[in-house]
This record gives C-alpha cells, sequence and structure tokens, in this order.
C-alpha cells in the first residue's frame, strides 16, 4: 500500500484552517491520542503554526476494556498543559476504528473541564464503527476487511502499513 | 506466597518479599502515570467503575483506611469500610466466616489489616479466585503498599536508587514498614541499607535480611541520603524496651543538629503519625529535608496504581 | 491364644536381637523368641517375611483430648490410631477439661481406654493444681490410682519457689516428674523460634535463652530435691549439652526429643504454614544436627511423638493464632524410617528410642522381647508406600505437614498383650 502520509497532512492542515477561519475560533488547541494521534497532532500543530503546545492524552485509565485484558501497559501519562476550560480542543487520532478509542479520549477532556468544541481528526478512516462517532477531517479513507489492520509507524518519516491480523 | 499468577502479574499484593526489581519498578512506574490524575479538576478516572473495595480492618488505623478509600474513590471503585473488632475473630471459624460473608456481597478486593504477621496471605489464600487481596499491615510482617510509597518518594528526589545510603531509625523489631522497606529498598539496589536503634528495638539476625545494625544514631545516620524515621508506638515507652519517650528523644530523636551528620542533600522521611519530639524534632519534620508531605500525597497515586494492577491481572486472568 | 509371628526381621535393642526369626506369644505373654517351644502348636501363625518385628512402641506424650476437647479427639479415637501405628501405649497429658489432677478423672479415662480396646493409656497427673502453677496437685492420691508420672505439661509455672516444693513433694511421693523446660517470660509472647525467619516473617519469637535458662533451673532444682526427672522435647542444641553435663556429673536424669524437631527446622515455617507452629518451637539447622546426634550416642533416650490432634479450624487461622501441635501418631515409622534413611542414627536406635527407652523412663516391665514380658509387640513393613490424605490418617487429627505426601513405612500387625489390635497381613 503506497500512501503519501506528507500528502494527507498537507491536505488536512488546509482543510483544518479552512475550518478554524469559517468557525472564526480562537485559541484552538490540539490533543493527540497515544501514541499516532500525537505524532499527527504535532505535524498538524507545526503546520497551522499554532502557539500552543500539543496536548497527549494517554486513554488507559478510560479504556473500556480494563475489565478484559487488565491494565495497559503504558509509561507516559496524559499531558494537557493548558486549561480545557473554553477551549476549542483539535482532537487527533491516527486511525478511526470503532471509536471506543475517541470515546475514551473525549470522557478523560472532560474530566479536565469543559472545553468549547471539539473537532475530530483522523488520518485515516476506515470501516467498523460500534459508536456514533464521525470525524470532521479525514486524511484518507481505507475500505477494509475485519481481518485486516492498519498501522501507523513514525515519529519520523510517518508512514502506513497494512497487514493481516494476528489471530 | 502466591501473588503472582503464571505471567508474573501481581494478582495479591501481599509482600515485598520475593518481588522482582522489574515488578517494583512496574509499580513505581504505574503510579507514575497515576500521579498526574489528582492534579486535575476531576481528580477520578473511570478504570474501576462497577468495582466493589472492601476495607477489612482487623485493626484500627484512619490513616491508611483513607488513603486506600480515597485511592478507590479516585478509580471510580465503590467502598466499604468495614472496622471488625480483634475480639470478633479470635476464633478462626468467624474470620473464615467472615470472608464468606464479604464473597457473597460480590466484592472485588479486599485491603486487610490485621495484628497478626501472615494474615493477609491467609486470608489470600482463603478467598475465592475471582477477588484480589491488598495488604494493608498485617502484625510485624510486612505493609508493602507503604514501602512502596517510600520508595516512589525517594526516585522522585534522587532519581535512582543504585548509590544511596538509607538509614532507618527507630523500632524496627515492631515494624512491618522496616520490613517491607529493607526489601524493596535491597530488590531496587540500594548502596547500603541501615537499621539504628537500641538492641532491644532490633531484631535477631536482621543482617540476614541486608541490612546493618547501628546501635547509635550518630554513626548510623553518618553521609545518609534517606533518613527514615519510624513511629515509635505509645506501649513501647515506659516499657521494658525503654525507659522513657524523653530518653528516647535524646538518644535516637532527629534533631537539626544530628540531621548535618547525614549527606547535605539528604531527605528526611516518616510513615506517620509523627511524634513530635519522641522520634522526631519539628524542625526536621517541618523542614526543608522533610518529605513527610510528600509521602502522604505519592500514597494515593500507588495505591491507585497497586489497585489497578491486581485487579487488572484478575481481569486478563479469567480471559 | 497361641500366635506365632513368623519370618519377620526381629529386632530387640534390649537383647541386642537383629534376626530373622520367629516370636511365640501364649496368652498375654511372650514365651519364646526363636526356636517354638516344646509343645507349642500356634492357634495362628500370621508370616511376617520381608518385615520388621520390634517392641511394641511407648508414647511418651499424647493428647487424648478428652474429656474437654472431644472436638479435636477422643481417647478411643487416639486410641485406635495410635494401635494401627505400632503404638501399644501411649501417655496421655494431664492438659484435658477438667485437668487429670484427682483420681476421678484418672477414673474417667480409664473407662474410656478400657471401652477403647486399643493401645493401653498410661496417665501423666498434674504437677499443680489444674496446671495453674500455684497449689500442688493431689500427687499422692494420683500415684495411687495409677498415675505413672506427673507433669505440669507444657503450662509453665512461673513461680520457681512453687515448682521447688512441686518437685520436692513428688520426690518424696516416689513420682518421677515430666519437665517441660519453659521459661514462663521469655516463651509467652513467642509462637516461633527467634531467629532470622522469625525476624524475615515478623513473628515473635522465642529466644534459645528460654530454653537454657529453664534447663539449667530445673537441673539444679532436681539436684536439690533428689526427684527422679525426665526432661521432655529438648529443642536446643545447648539445652542437650546441659544434660549430658549434668549425667556426667551423675544426675540420673532422663531426656526425650519430639520427632518433629529431629524432622524440620525454622525454615519449614516457609510462608506461615500453621502446620510447622509447634510447641517447643522448631529451631535452627545446627540445632537438628545436635539433636539427632545426641539420639545417635544415647545423650538423649527417647524420641516422643507428641502427638497433639487438632480440628481443623485450630489450624486455619494466621500462623501465630493457630493452636500449635501436629498431629503425629500415624506418620510416625516412615517418618522415623526416613530418619534412618537419611544416616541420622540406625535403625536399632531408633527402635530403642521408642520402645526400651520409653520404658525404662517409666520403670515399666516391658518394652522388650525376652521371654515372659508381655506381648506388646509392633510389625512394620519398612517399604509400603502410603500417602498421607484425611482418610487414611486414623488420627481424629488431621494437622500434620506431611498431608497429601507419599511416605515409605506402614504398620501392619500391633499385638497389645497378646491380642491382635490391628493387623492387615494375610
Amino acid at each position: 500500500m503506497k500512501i503519501d502520509v506528507a500528502e494527507l497532512l498537507d491536505r488536512m492542515s488546509v482543510e483544518l484552517q479552512k475550518n478554524i477561519t469559517a468557525e472564526a475560533r480562537e485559541n484552538t488547541v490540539f490533543v493527540g491520542v497515544h501514541t499516532g494521534g500525537v505524532w499527527i497532532a504535532q505535524h498538524l500543530h507545526n503546520r497551522l503554526a499554532n502557539p500552543f503546545p500539543v496536548g497527549e492524552l494517554n486513554i488507559a485509565f478510560y479504556r473500556d476494556d480494563f475489565s478484559r485484558i487488565g491494565l495497559h501497559p503504558t509509561v507516559e501519562p496524559s499531558k494537557l498543559p493548558f486549561d480545557v476550560n473554553n477551549r476549542h480542543l483539535i482532537l487527533v487520532d491516527d486511525i478511526l476504528y470503532t471509536g471506543r478509542t475517541v470515546r475514551a479520549a473525549m470522557n478523560e477532556i472532560f474530566d479536565y473541564g469543559r472545553p468549547s468544541s471539539i473537532t475530530l481528526v483522523a488520518l485515516v478512516e476506515r470501516g467498523g464503527r460500534e459508536l456514533p462517532i464521525k470525524a470532521d477531517i479525514v486524511g484518507t479513507r481505507l475500505n477494509l476487511a475485519a481481518s485486516e489492520h492498519v498501522k501507523l509507524f513514525g515519529p519520523d518519516h510517518l508512514r502506513l502499513e497494512l497487514c493481516e491480523a494476528k489471530t | 506466597m502466591n501473588q503472582l499468577d503464571e505471567q508474573e502479574r501481581l494478582k495479591h499484593f501481599l509482600t515485598i518479599e520475593g518481588l522482582s526489581r522489574a515488578l517494583l519498578t512496574e509499580v513505581l512506574d504505574t503510579a507514575e502515570r497515576f500521579s498526574p490524575v489528582g492534579e486535575r479538576a476531576v481528580k477520578n478516572v473511570p478504570l474501576l467503575r462497577g468495582k466493589t473495595v472492601v476495607n477489612l480492618f482487623f485493626e484500627p488505623s484512619t490513616r491508611t483506611r483513607t488513603t486506600f478509600e480515597l485511592a478507590a474513590k479516585r478509580l471510580s471503585a465503590d467502598i466499604i469500610n468495614l472496622n471488625i473488632a480483634a475480639s470478633a475473630t479470635t476464633k478462626g471459624e468467624s474470620l473464615t466466616d467472615t470472608l464468606r460473608t464479604l464473597e457473597a456481597m460480590q466484592c472485588d478486593m479486599f485491603v486487610v489489616r490485621h495484628q497478626n504477621s501472615g494474615a493477609a496471605a491467609f486470608i489470600a489464600k482463603k478467598v475465592a479466585p475471582h477477588i484480589s487481596v491488598i495488604n494493608a499491615g498485617d502484625g510485624r510482617y510486612q505493609h508493602p503498599t507503604q514501602a512502596m510509597l517510600d520508595m516512589f518518594t525517594i526516585r522522585r528526589v534522587k532519581q535512582n536508587f543504585n548509590d544511596l545510603i538509607v538509614a532507618i531509625v527507630g523500632d524496627i523489631t515492631h515494624s512491618r514498614v522496616a520490613r517491607s522497606e529493607i526489601q524493596a529498598l535491597s530488590t531496587l539496589g540500594v548502596a547500603e541499607i541501615r537499621v539504628v536503634g537500641p538492641k532491644t528495638l532490633i531484631p535477631d539476625k536482621i543482617e540476614a535480611l541486608g541490612a546493618q545494625v547501628f546501635n547509635d544514631i550518630e554513626t548510623g545516620i553518618a553521609g545518609a541520603d534517606v533518613v527514615i524515621m519510624l513511629r515509635l508506638q505509645q506501649e513501647r515507652m515506659n516499657s521494658p524496651l525503654l525507659p522513657s519517650a524523653q530518653e528516647y528523644f535524646q538518644s535516637y530523636g532527629l534533631t537539626e543538629q544530628r540531621l548535618k551528620l547525614a549527606d547535605k542533600n539528604a531527605i528526611v522521611m516518616h510513615p506517620g503519625p509523627i511524634n513530635r519530639g519522641i522520634e522526631i524534632d519539628s524542625a526536621v519534620a517541618d523542614g526543608p529535608q522533610s518529605v513527610i508531605l510528600n509521602q502522604v500525597v505519592h500514597g494515593i497515586a500507588v495505591r491507585m496504581a497497586v489497585m489497578s494492577l491486581v485487579i487488572g491481572a484478575h481481569a486478563a486472568g479469567t480471559n | 491364644m497361641h500366635l506365632c509371628l513368623a519370618g519377620a526381621r526381629v529386632i530387640d535393642p534390649a537383647t541386642g536381637t537383629d534376626k530373622c526369626t520367629n516370636v511365640y506369644i501364649k496368652g498375654t505373654r511372650i514365651v519364646r523368641v526363636g526356636r517354638a517351644p516344646q509343645g507349642f502348636t500356634p492357634d495362628q501363625t500370621i508370616c511376617l517375611e520381608g518385615q520388621i518385628l520390634a517392641p511394641g512402641f511407648i508414647e511418651l506424650g499424647a493428647h487424648l483430648r478428652e474429656p474437654g476437647f472431644e472436638y479435636k479427639a477422643t481417647i478411643a479415637s487416639e486410641c485406635r490410631a495410635a494401635a494401627s501405628s505400632g503404638f501399644t501405649s501411649v501417655c496421655c497429658t494431664p492438659d484435658t477439661m477438667p485437668v487429670i489432677d484427682n483420681a476421678s478423672v484418672v477414673e474417667h479415662i480409664k473407662q474410656r481406654a478400657h471401652t477403647a480396646r486399643a493401645a493401653r493409656v498410661l496417665y501423666l497427673g498434674a504437677l499443680t493444681h489444674g496446671l495453674q502453677g500455684d497449689v500442688l496437685a493431689e500427687m499422692r492420691a494420683l500415684k495411687d490410682s495409677g498415675c505413672v508420672a506427673v507433669t505440669n505439661a507444657d503450662c509453665a509455672i512461673r513461680d520457681t519457689a512453687v515448682l521447688r516444693h512441686a518437685l520436692a513433694y513428688a520426690a518424696s511421693c516416689g513420682l518421677t516428674v515430666f519437665l517441660h523446660p519453659i521459661d514462663y517470660w521469655l516463651n509467652r509472647d513467642g509462637k516461633m523460634h527467634e531467629g532470622a525467619v522469625s525476624t524475615r516473617l515478623g513473628i515473635p519469637g522465642i529466644p534459645e535463652a528460654e530454653e537454657i535458662i529453664a534447663v539449667n533451673r530445673d537441673l539444679t532444682l532436681v539436684e536439690e530435691t533428689g526427684v527422679r526427672a525426665h526432661f521432655c522435647r529438648l529443642s536446643s542444641a545447648r539445652a542437650i549439652s546441659l544434660i549430658k553435663r549434668a549425667r556426667r556429673a551423675g544426675l540420673p536424669v532422663t531426656a526425650d526429643v519430639a520427632l518433629s524437631n529431629l524432622l524440620f527446622i525454622d525454615r519449614d515455617v516457609g510462608s506461615f504454614d500453621p502446620n510447622y507452629h509447634l510447641r517447643p518451637p522448631l529451631r535452627e539447622a545446627r540445632d537438628r544436627r545436635h539433636l539427632r546426634a545426641a539420639i545417635k550416642k544415647r545423650d538423649v533416650d527417647a524420641i516422643c511423638g507428641n502427638h497433639e490432634p487438632h480440628d481443623a479450624d485450630a489450624k486455619a487461622m494466621p500462623f501465630s493464632l493457630s493452636a500449635p501441635g501436629i498431629s503425629s501418631l500415624d506418620t510416625f515409622v516412615p517418618a522415623l524410617l526416613s530418619l534412618v534413611e537419611q544416616g541420622a542414627f540406625d535403625l536399632n536406635t531408633a527402635i530403642a528410642a521408642v520402645s526400651q527407652a520409653p520404658n525404662d523412663i517409666l520403670g515399666l516391665s516391658g518394652g522388650a522381647l525376652t521371654c515372659d514380658s508381655p506381648a506388646d509387640i509392633c510389625v512394620f513393613d519398612p517399604s509400603q508406600k502410603w500417602t498421607v490424605s484425611k482418610d487414611t490418617l486414623d488420627s481424629a487429627g488431621k494437622n500434620t505437614p506431611f498431608l497429601n505426601q507419599t511416605m515409605r513405612g506402614k504398620v501392619t500387625l500391633t499385638v497389645i498383650g497378646g491380642r491382635i489390635v490391628h493387623n492387615t497381613n494375610d
């Protein structure tokens, strides 16, 4: 699979800027979901020359599969180095699939405060949604079978790879 | 002690004894992840939503019980406090019966405090397999979460354990905190562990656990990077073990003067509650080198970490 | 009844016998070891080839739990367990409820033992009233009702003056005193031997000094009062050397150790296993080595089962709250054989320590396979394997660390006074 991630990012940043301007939003801040979402958020943040630091969400404590698989062994805690109250948040994830990650991320955000709005940005949107969640800005849409997996590699030279899910 | 599952994950947290450095580090790292939660507007996460934790206290304790309660609440668990008078369980049937009754209430975790060494392990062996047990202090044996929050506090300040000299001062004989700490420090690889106190408060062959014995505080804390003062229980004063609180303070109390003998960047710790003027001078307890209040704050994150790790291991183990 | 026990390896330390031969019994007594007496026609012959025949074992201190603690065990259950474990006599400790401190309790136990029709029961009377350590027990009456010795069991007498008077009074009654050397104050809070293990586990310790002080005190008082004394359940190397020294100086004291103290050490407590919660406590490897050597060199006379059956609840507790003791009768023979196999001492010494030696300590007329001695005999198959389980234990007490283990050695025949009370041979 050949997808030029940089090209997608260019397109997304243009669209995002248009969106921000249209809504006349100030004080927008980027929040990426660990780990791929943070990379994408960082790139978009740079392209848009956003003055605020990028927030990082590690949704391990908000996952709905804890009672099945236990605590995820990640080290980095969430970092939102700004007050989320009355801010316009741009929530960034790499792959939008079931929608459960975004659900968890939004729950976590609201435990930090009450943002004015959340715009959802995803590099890839694939089928298989289990929750009523839809991205506002999408890099590309892929039609994948349940057995197929798409994964973002980074943080330098971002690239997407398609593989068969391990069973 | 059977606190690990087949994948070497903690399914109970009963003792520091026998745990690997990797596992202790995992507990500390997990606590680091929970630490920022306490600084947010909403201080709880939904991790243990729907789980029921029982604080099963056979021995009175406000402090430890409260931090466990707070930790459970921050994980969105339901928590029940049960204080069981010792007299009600002097017969074995009733202890077993108490456990059966609680199990029937569909609890997921027991946080156990008991006056007898080995009681938490005993309860862990007795309970139904879906229940996790956390030792909140059993007799003179262990107080593993206290030791871990102390390790967390030390790591926060000193970054790593390798070159540290740690002195634990006071009643080692009756202290479960000291036993857990010595084992944790030794596993995490500190350079030197010292226990300091009169011979009446130092147990036989403590050297076997990896500690050096000092009977006077001046040499005991000389050059130390960490000084941990233990609480002297009321019943030890004016006893065959010690003539008086005053004489204890004169011989072993941590004063500013004495603290100068330790490393200049030494930190002072105390598991609390503090007896001011008995084991520690107020000037030291409230002084710049004291991290006693940090310990309390860290206690919540460490207990959140331990609770989610053991319940997580149970969750993963049943699937 | 004429009985011929044929072809076993007959070991009788009293006569120095160790050969494969026959034992002939007529009525209640042994009539010959070797060739059949003239005109002896056996009513029954039991072929015992490959097995070992020895004088019946004598247990110096079993807690039969009756009266008062029938929920743990009864005289009937424990006498049957004793018999099927090769014990032809058991000394019952006086710590029943009520205490064996008067003749009527002795009569009661006698009655129960008689109906059990298993091992003989020998009575150990109390040294002080209610074992309280304050008032002397009616020792004369206890002696007249058949007590073989008096003891305060493991209820330490705090007041040394009381102990001194009790020993003096027992001496004037001509009674042997079974002394458990305990210093009340050093023993009071302890639950196991004080050392590296108790320190690691945070279990209050019983220091070695406790036993040493008590043995020294007791030896001094024994010497002064002239009482005939037997030291029970010594546990430390230093206690052994004190006894040795006293004997060498001419003091006629005897001593025993519990089989558990020959088998286990404090490290076996491991992670709070209440089955290793014992009185006296399990001490260190060095102590065990000296205890074994003392049996080998006969510096200590006897090995005792120190049988303490418990109900399940008594052990279903955190270590310090659990009741001390091992239910030892059923596993006694295989455990003893395991020590022989490990080279602790030889088989003849082992058998002497559980038959001849206790017999002599109690001043009885058995403990040997001589002509006209009582036909109290134990036969065991040293190679028979069996698994210890709640079902295979005859004792009502299932509190043994051997539970679920496979052991080697099983008693197949017990004869008491010429009567077969246990037989699994064809």
